[in-house]
């Protein structure tokens, strides 16, 4: 006798991907994975600052005119920017909703505390709200200058000199900075097995790869601050 | 030994529940944790009052149902089963939380008892293979490389607790569906319903309300069967590839 | 001498089944001349199933398939619990794989001798040809077995056998057996063809005029007393070993389905027939409440041993070869180690009554793999046992690749059960019992990894077929309710029971009265039993009965979820049931298989059956509590295995 164990038709691809908490998931590792690609070039334009003002500025200028002649002025730095922020709503809006499951699915907390999971995997819920602030005030302060105190438009070596020697700009970015490293450390393994790219075999070479870019983000992007607070950069 | 045992204790789904504390003597280090809790039961009978309800059965660590949180870990301090915990993994004079697994999945229905049949609705929306009765083919008509064999045989494994659920601080059920996933579509036999087991398994987990993962690792280590944590990334290539093929 | 034993034998009874003609035919012709139902009308016959094990859940799952509705049970919260998951060793097909011999035949052969000629030729060569499709069956299912590095199926060796024809997976083939039709159980409750009912355990049988219509059932979690209806009813709830309290068997695993349906009619069957398996993890102490069983393929490669000496109580590594005795080998040189469990089981008693037993309280005898790890390497010793020696030093804290094992035999598997015929039918029209709850195949012993086969035959393949014949031939049944008042009675009879164990309220508990009647029955009615030893056991019994109806107390209400309730209830059972094991002991004046009387031996100490007497399977007639039943007799004829004294010299 023929069997109809499965009857209804599967929704689309598009619904089953973000109804189920591995399609999520797995929105959350692709659009992390395109905002770890943006910071590593991040750190690497960043690191220009050694090179002193004219460099710098000269390639925020560049990062304006990018694209050109096909494109007009802007146009490809916008287009950076859409998918960036397409990234950071996908990211946002998913862990928000998956947090949020998470928590209703283990309603009652244990008599007995006892050690949890490695810090980072913890703190990965802190940390992404951390970081979502820390973007919001890094906008304000070095995209739009809204807080800069120097808030000189076009050029951005000043105004970096200015928000690093302020205590309060030096914390905030340091604070983010080691948030950065955390969850990139255990958010880049946590993609890969979300993408099904970890295996017995690998997990070493990825919680390797995961440590090393962590460690490299962190050192590279604080070394600015750091650089700033200590005079070598003036 | 004599241990002090704070226990969950709760009437049925829908009473209020509280720990509350007992005392048990003459507790032998040869005592499975299982006996030692029969021994504060038949106390508790014959002073009249309730004894503690909790799953229990083969007591030889394979049919899956004992089921306690012992001092925040599922399954106890060992790497086992509730019924395989012996009492010399404890000290006397200790003090001893036991728990129910907690996820809202696994609704409490008395005292240590939980209701796990959410995981038989998962195993049901596919984590099977079609092969009705007296249809199946020679048993060597279809090879199966050692390596393969071992994989799913090592899946195969899952005894079904739900240690795993109730370890993970997100109340998630990803190593059990993973376990059939990777049994099952390794094999040969299990290649015709590939995506739609993990398509329709994912998904019914997802309804059932247990939570996402977060790749904490949590019950990996809690499984008593060892069950990998790896078998979580396979199932979710398994998935996506699933989704590509539509 | 107790009223009891005065049992008066009826009409002698036989299986009317089984077809004439060449036993390799049988089965054909059989399933040829069954009647069938039309696939069309399937969906009107409801078939309950109470039970999840190997047995139930396969037939279940086929029944659901051929187009059945199916209404199913188990106490535990899943179906996936049932006690066969605990089954370790392996799985026995005459599928000649490693051409060394074996073929349906020979299985056959081995199955009625190792059963020691007390069971019925027609069943055992069904199992043997049947045994092929299970395997075929299982793989298609996707049951990893364990597989050689060409991708084709391993298989070795078991207790009492010269081939290698045991299919395993790992330590672990009965989980995974039933893992696969559990899955396949699954499926059909997803389609709607199974209707589950878990955590609810079947307390009595409905009969309307003598036909099986139907089961009275307690949910476990409300405590309300069901009713369920149906054409036909199978049981597949498996053994009674936890009559004897310590049993390899799981702690919830209980006769009360047949017992009960015994009351309702059912013969029983060879009940004395227990299998006391040989490699148990010795007790610990008087907190023991359950065995453990460690796998008879232990005895492939470990060594049985203790020491020559008297009270030897030197650490095993300080006794030297020459002081050791080897002693199943020296007894059983051809077969050594492998000798039948029953035989295996008797002699570890002989030497441990000899005061050569080891380990504490002299209960024991070593297993002892130090050769195997010398000859095959520590690892591949640990490829072939590992989880094994894990459980072990798990449970005893001791390290088997340092220390050898200790042993004991422990009850482990039921024999007997609800009489059937070729069918699988019992003595009730419409009632089917399969697996371990019915009598039929495995005679006075059963080997090794032969329950898994029988199992899973009955269920897959025997069961499904026959009952075809049952049902096609009752086709339009009046439909029963609970207003009926065979149907009013059986649950009335059900809440009284349990009304009156809530009411009395003594002092004792529910396990110490499981404790006692299981003490008594492993000292009068285990490894060893004697006339005199069986008529004790027959006097103490109602006294225990008494006693219990006196002094139970069972906390808590009947309303809810009640451990205690539902333990003291199936205590209520073995009182009974173990009353009739020790009369059927009692009347076998013979020696058979795991049924060893102390008056019946030869002079080398082996078991002496007498077939002029006894070669016949007793089936019982339920009299009432306490009151003598009616012994019928079913006679078995050998034509094609010729009785012989078992002999594994």
């Amino acid at each position: 006798m023929a069997l109809a164990t499965r009857t209804g038709r599967r929704p689309s691809t598009t619904r089953t991907l973000w109804d189920s908490t591995v399609g999520k998931k797995s929105v959350m590792a692709v659009s992390g994975a395109i905002m770890l690609g943006y910071l590593v070039a991040h750190m690497f334009g960043n690191l220009k600052i050694f090179f002193g003002p004219g460099d710098f500025n000269g390639y925020a200028h560049w990062l304006r005119g990018m694209g050109a002649p096909l494109l007009h002025h802007e146009w490809a730095l916008w287009m950076v920017r859409v998918v960036l922020i397409a990234a950071v709503i996908a990211h946002g809006v998913s862990a928000y909703q998956l947090s949020r499951r998470d928590i209703k699915a283990r309603p009652v907390k244990y008599a007995h505390k006892r050690r949890r999971a490695s810090y980072a995997t913890r703190t990965m819920r802190w940390g992404g709200i951390i970081l979502a602030l820390f973007i919001v005030w890094h906008l304000l302060d070095l995209t739009t200058l809204t807080v800069n105190e120097r808030a000189w438009a076009g050029h951005p070596y000043e105004n970096v000199l200015a928000t690093f020697s302020t205590w309060y700009g030096n914390t905030i970015y340091i604070v983010a900075m080691v948030a950065v490293g955390l969850h990139v450390r255990h958010g880049f393994w946590s993609a890969a097995q979300t993408l099904g790219a970890g295996n017995a075999r690998r997990d070493r070479t990825l919680k390797f790869l995961a440590n090393a870019l962590a460690l490299v983000l962190f050192a590279g992007f604080v070394s600015v601050p750091v650089a700033v607070m200590t005079g070598v950069v003036s | 030994m004599k241990l002090t045992l704070r226990v969950w204790r709760q009437h049925n789904a829908d009473a209020p529940g509280a720990m509350a504390s007992y005392e048990v003597d003459g507790i032998s280090q040869d005592m499975s944790f299982l006996e030692m809790l029969d021994t504060l039961n038949e106390d508790l009978i014959l002073r009249g009052e309730d004894p503690v309800a909790f799953d229990h059965d083969c007591r030889e660590g394979i049919c899956g149902a004992c089921s306690l949180v012992i001092n925040g870990d599922a399954h106890g301090p060992e790497r086992t089963t509730t019924c395989q915990l012996h009492m010399r993994s404890f000290a006397d004079g200790d003090t001893i939380d036991v728990e129910p697994w907690r996820a809202s999945a696994f609704p409490v229905v008395k005292d240590l008892v939980v209701d796990r049949s959410a995981f038989d609705r998962i195993i049901q929306a596919g984590g099977y293979i079609t092969a009705p009765t007296g249809a199946a083919p020679e048993a060597h008509a279809t090879p199966v490389p050692k390596p393969a064999a071992d994989h799913a045989f090592e899946h195969a494994e899952c005894i079904g607790c739900g240690a795993c659920v109730a370890a993970c601080p997100n109340g998630s059920a990803m190593l059990f569906t993973s376990a059939k996933i990777n049994h099952l579509n390794v094999l040969p036999q299990g290649s015709p319903e590939r995506e739609s087991r993990v398509l329709d398994m994912v998904a019914t987990m997802d309804d059932e309300g247990f939570g996402g993962c977060t790749l904490t690792g949590e019950c990996a280590t809690a499984c008593p069967k060892g069950i990998p944590l790896p078998s979580i990334a396979a199932m979710n290539k398994e998935w996506l590839r699933a989704l590509r093929k539509g | 001498m107790s009223e009891y034993a005065n049992y008066t034998t009826g009409e002698p009874i036989s299986d009317t089944k089984a077809p004439e003609g060449p036993i390799a035919e049988r089965w054909d012709r059989r399933r040829f001349e069954a009647k069938l139902v039309n696939p069309a009308n399937r969906r009107k016959h409801t078939v309950i199933v109470v039970g999840t094990g190997l047995a139930g859940g396969a037939a279940g799952a086929t029944l659901a398939e051929q187009g059945y509705h199916v209404v199913q049970f188990c106490y535990s919260d899943s179906p996936r619990r049932a006690h066969s998951i605990a089954a370790q060793g392996g799985i026995n097909a005459a599928k000649n794989y490693r051409n060394d011999g074996d073929s349906v035949h020979r299985l056959f052969y081995d199955t009625v001798k190792g059963g020691d000629f007390r069971a019925r030729e027609s069943n055992v060569h069904r199992l043997a040809q049947i045994s092929v499709e299970i395997i075929d069956q299982c793989v298609a299912q996707g049951v990893p077995f364990a597989r050689e590095y060409g991708g084709l199926l391993d298989t070795r060796s078991f207790g009492g056998v010269q081939v290698s024809r045991t299919f395993y997976a790992r330590g672990q083939t009965g989980q995974q057996l039933l893992l696969g039709a559990y899955q396949a159980l699954s499926r059909q409750i997803a389609a709607g063809n199974v209707e589950m009912h878990a955590r609810t355990e079947m307390l009595d049988l409905i009969t309307v005029d003598g036909v099986a219509r139907g089961i009275v059932a307690r949910d476990l979690i409300t405590g309300s007393i069901e009713t369920h209806y149906a054409d036909a009813v199978v049981l597949a709830s498996g053994g009674y070993g936890n009559v004897f309290y310590l049993s390899t068997n799981a702690m919830n695993s209980n006769a009360t389905a047949i017992w009960r349906a015994h009351r309702r009619g059912a013969h029983f069957a060879n009940p004395c027939f227990t299998q006391i398996h040989p490699t148990c993890i010795p007790r610990t102490g008087d907190h023991q409440s359950k065995l453990t069983l460690m796998s008879e393929s232990l005895r492939n490669d470990g060594r049985i041993w203790v020491p020559k000496a008297k009270g030897d109580t030197r650490p095993a590594a300080e006794i030297p070869e020459a002081e050791r005795d080897y002693y199943l080998e020296r007894i059983y040189p051809s077969f050594g180690n492998l000798v039948p469990r029953d035989i295996a089981s008797r002699a570890a008693k002989n030497v441990c009554d000899e005061g050569r037993g080891v380990g504490p309280g002299g209960q024991g005898v070593y297993l002892d793999f130090a050769d195997a790890i010398r000859r095959m390497g520590r690892d591949q010793v640990a490829e072939k046992y590992g989880n094994l020696f894990e459980m072990y030093e798990r449970i005893t804290a001791e390290n088997p690749y340092e220390v050898p094992m200790r042993i004991y035999p422990a009850v482990h598997y039921t024999m007997g059960g609800l009489w059937v015929d070729y069918d699988l039918q019992t003595t009730v029209p419409g009632l089917f019992a399969i697996g371990e709850a019915n009598f039929s195949d495995h005679g006075a012993n059963r080997l090794g990894a032969s329950a898994l086969m029988q199992g899973l035959g009955d269920g897959y393949f025997v069961l499904p077929s026959t009952i075809n014949d049952y049902l096609a031939r009752h086709p339009h049944q009046d439909s029963v309710d609970d207003d009926h008042p065979e149907a009013a009675a059986a649950i009335r009879e059900t809440r009284d029971c349990l009304a009156k164990l809530l009411a009395v309220d003594g002092d004792r508990t529910p396990d110490s009265f499981h404790r006692e009647i299981g003490e008594l029955m492993w000292e009068y009615c285990g490894m060893a039993r004697t006339d005199a030893g069986l008529r004790k056991a027959l006097a103490r019994i109602p006294e225990i009965r008494e006693e219990f109806w006196r002094r139970i107390k069972v906390p808590g209400s009947g309303a809810e979820f009640n451990q205690s309730l539902e333990k003291a209830n199936r205590i209520v059972d073995y009182l009974e049931l173990a009353e009739l094991m020790c009369l059927d002991a009692l009347h076998r004046a013979e020696s058979c298989g795991g049924h060893f009387r102390e008056e019946s031996q030869t002079p080398d100490g082996e078991a002496a059956r007498r077939d002029e007497e006894f070669g016949y399977a007793a089936a019982w007639e339920y009299q009432g509590t306490g009151a003598a039943p009616v012994l019928h007799k079913e006679d078995l004829v050998f034509e094609y295995v010729h009785p012989t004294q078992r002999s594994y010299a």
